[in-house]
């Protein structure tokens, strides 16, 4: 692969514009779904880079997990409602600024180190089992580190999200 | 003429760009996270490329720390979308102009 595939830029085009519509529509309910089609995107994007692993393993999380706690999320709030005074908040032009000034920034440095960055093009022959090794062995204290995060993250957000007591006024 | 790198690393910038605008512009709690969410899935997309593209993807290092990012980012979003519920119940609303009194 020396060049860039069109089926990457049908992929980049995907993501990006599931991205794009996730910021710039007005209905809550719609930008998950719109956020939903740019996690499908990167998912796809991951397979195409042959990390399969990588590739579904987004798709179980974010797809299957985290979109599904968004809508949990937007409806829970009663997001669905559109707000009187929009959607933006008033120092929009200064965040849009700000997230130009970044990509340009990143672009730049990007562009500027084509060259530098040695690069191979054979396709890694990496197996589901070499991860699984890898997990269990090199990798194990991180992997023990990360179920720790998990429960207390799950025992945290149930905690913090629990109904709360009724107070005298 | 760019290399495959750098069409990757491109696409994942300007990803990162488009949820940074949209935690930095829009009023509402969730859509904020969805923005930070987008981010780390950028920074997720320059690891696994990096791993693809640079020497020695055998040792696995790239891929191993986007799953471990997957991972922190799954645990972020239980616990952020936590809290916005519960300052809605608190505070009737999840704009986040209006959230604006350190006392409850």
């Amino acid at each position: 692969m020396r060049t860039l595939s069109p089926i990457f830029y049908l992929l980049a085009a995907l993501t990006l514009a599931g991205g794009l519509a996730t910021v710039l529509l007005k209905q809550l309910v719609h930008c998950a779904l719109a956020v939903t089609v740019a996690f499908a995107g990167l998912a796809l994007l991951f397979l195409q880079l042959d990390a399969q692993f990588a590739g579904f393993a987004q798709i179980l999380v974010y797809i299957g997990a985290v979109a599904i706690l968004i809508v949990f999320a937007i409806l829970l709030t009663r997001g669905s409602d559109l707000p009187k005074d929009g959607v933006f908040s008033r120092s929009w032009p200064l965040g849009l600024v700000i997230a130009a000034g970044v990509f340009a920034v990143l672009g730049w440095a990007v562009l500027a180190s084509v060259g530098a960055v040695p690069q191979q093009n054979t396709v890694p022959a990496v197996t589901v089992h070499d991860i699984g090794d890898a997990l269990v062995g090199r990798y194990v204290l991180p992997l023990e580190i990360v179920a720790l995060l998990l429960t207390a993250a799950t025992i945290g957000a149930v905690i913090v999200a629990m109904h709360e007591k009724e107070r005298p006024r | 003429m760019t290399t495959p790198l750098a069409g990757y690393l491109l696409v994942a910038a300007l990803l990162f760009a488009i949820g940074l605008g949209g935690a930095l512009v829009r009023r509402n709690a969730i859509l904020v996270l969805i923005g930070i969410e987008l981010m780390l899935n950028a920074a997720n997309l320059n690891l696994i490329a990096f791993w693809r593209f640079g020497p020695h993807p055998e040792a696995l290092t790239g891929m191993m720390f986007a799953i471990f990012s997957i991972a922190v980012a799954a645990a972020e979003a239980a616990v952020g979308l936590g809290l916005v519920i519960a300052i809605y119940r608190h505070t009737n609303t999840a704009e986040l102009d209006k959230i604006d009194r350190m006392k409850g």
